[in-house]
């Protein structure tokens, strides 16, 4: 399987403050001590790596940078080890700065809407029922490789019209562009093309044949003048529906069945109490966020009091600020009915997650069905979990016994 | 408690999370694009005290207000 393959190493990092690496194997395999080392030092800490970088550390800082879109541009947004060419619709809106920002992102809204999600609840279920069927005769499963990772991937095929059988193929581009190029510049450039031809031909269907998805949706729509959207623009939609849908809510899921296969309390207590899902589901978002975001300093400016300077990268640490103390009593705790809980899992400012209402459908409807199927289940202790590197982080081996025999 | 609460959403500040539709429905509506605003002129009605204050506490964007009058 490609997807287990991992990028290039860096150097090992031994000063976290002044040469933080959020593609070091210690980050991946456990941030949170690293987070709390650097927002004790600073608010904005800074590397030399990856062609100068820097980090905020306090939920604060984040919201700062996340709210000014004069001096953090989004035309780069995540931190490579290149700065690969700023092609002008890349992946619009979450690529864009205002003023184009906006109709890019009114656009893609409506059928994101909780409403518009609504209507998807039975697919997801059957979804869910379809892949534990799979498996839960076997009394053990790779829980991110049979359950989590599938269902985002499907639910976007279907939004979008792609048959959901080419979830492997999808699964293989989001590696290529998020982990395998931070490193590589090629493996980046390849998936866009190939994803970019794979999209034409289903566009090209679409123009003879026209469907009620997303793809004939996206197509079909006019800009703020009436006129058709380009062709690039499209595409770099349609790229970003796909990639930005999958390995994040693939990770939520995942994180979430980690903590509670290792907190039979937590599990015990949703089980007993399903409606606490939804409250859960936003503390799980919280304590285990999967997307880091980036933004580029085009023009200095002071964060939290520490100055920035232009041509950095900024890593923007959306689950670094949910671990921030001062923003949220034991932040370190997974609080399972935490009442008061404006995390920023999905960002914060212009650039609010368009799928969020998509992902907490599905991570509800994940944990309900595999809940009412799987009570009980424990990591595997004969084997090991492993969590991808970089600009999103989440279980892709999840080893899991099920069942009382435990 | 006698007074009683409205709650309004700064348009401005709203990103269209939504989590104030999820946890008082009775008090937010979401407009085409998903962004919240106050139900009718935003007056809580007696009992959903508690839903205004939860919306309020979970607003990422601090864009809801809940006035006591």
């Amino acid at each position: 399987m490609s997807d287990v393959s991992q990028p290039a190493a860096h150097p090992p990092v031994t000063d976290w403050v002044h040469d933080f690496d959020h593609t070091d194997p210690q980050w991946t395999d456990d941030p949170f001590p690293i987070w709390e080392e650097l927002r004790a030092a600073s608010p904005v800490v800074h590397t030399d790596r990856f062609l100068g970088c820097y980090m905020p550390t306090t939920y604060e800082a984040v919201r700062e940078i996340a709210n000014d879109t004069e001096h953090f541009s989004s035309r780069r947004i995540i931190v490579r080890d290149v700065r690969p060419e700023i092609s002008r619709n890349a992946a619009p809106p979450i690529t864009s700065d205002p003023p184009v920002h906006k109709p890019a992102k009114q656009l893609l809204l409506p059928p994101f809407t909780p409403d518009a999600m609504k209507k998807l609840e039975p697919r997801m279920r059957a979804i869910c029922n379809e892949l534990i069927d799979g498996f839960i005769a076997d009394g053990q499963v790779d829980a991110a490789a049979r359950y989590s990772k599938y269902i985002p991937v499907r639910a976007i095929a279907h939004m979008l019209g792609i048959p959901e059988s080419d979830s492997d193929l999808f699964i293989n581009w989001i590696h290529m562009i998020l982990e395998l190029g931070i490193k590589d510049e090629n493996m980046l450039l390849q998936a866009v093309h190939e994803m970019s031809d794979y999209f034409r031909t289903h566009i090209e269907e679409r123009r003879s044949k026209p469907t009620g998805d997303l793809i004939s949706y996206l197509m079909n729509a006019k800009d703020k003048e009436g006129q058709p959207l380009e062709e690039s623009h499209v595409l770099g939609s349609l790229r970003l529906l796909l990639i930005a849908g999958i390995d994040t809510t693939w990770s939520a899921i995942g994180s979430s069945l980690w903590h509670l296969a290792r907190t039979p309390a937590d599990r015990e207590r949703l089980i007993a109490e399903p409606g606490l899902i939804p409250t859960a589901v936003e503390e799980l978002l919280r304590a285990y966020s999967p997307v880091t975001m980036a933004r580029e300093v085009v023009k200095e400016t002071t964060i939290s009091g520490c100055p920035v300077k232009a041509g950095n990268m900024v890593l923007l640490s959306f689950p670094a600020a949910n671990r921030d103390p001062k923003m949220f009593p034991d932040a370190d705790k997974v609080v399972i009915d935490r009442r008061e809980n404006r995390h920023a899992a999905f960002g914060l400012g212009v650039h609010r997650c368009v799928g969020s209402n998509l992902a907490r459908m599905e991570m509800q409807i994940a944990l309900e069905e595999w809940l009412k199927r799987i009570p009980d289940f424990a990591l595997d202790p004969a084997g090991t979990v492993t969590w991808s590197q970089g600009t999103v982080r989440g279980p892709r081996q999840l080893p899991f016994l099920l069942g009382k025999a435990m | 408690m006698t007074e009683r609460l409205r709650v309004h959403v700064d348009p401005d500040k709203c990103q269209g999370h939504a989590r104030c539709k999820a946890l008082a429905p009775e008090l937010f509506e979401l407009d085409e694009y998903g962004n919240a605003h106050e139900a009718g002129d935003g007056t809580v009605p007696p009992g959903l005290e508690d839903k205004a204050w939860l919306a309020k506490s979970n607003c990422p964007e601090i864009a809801i207000d809940v006035i006591e009058e």
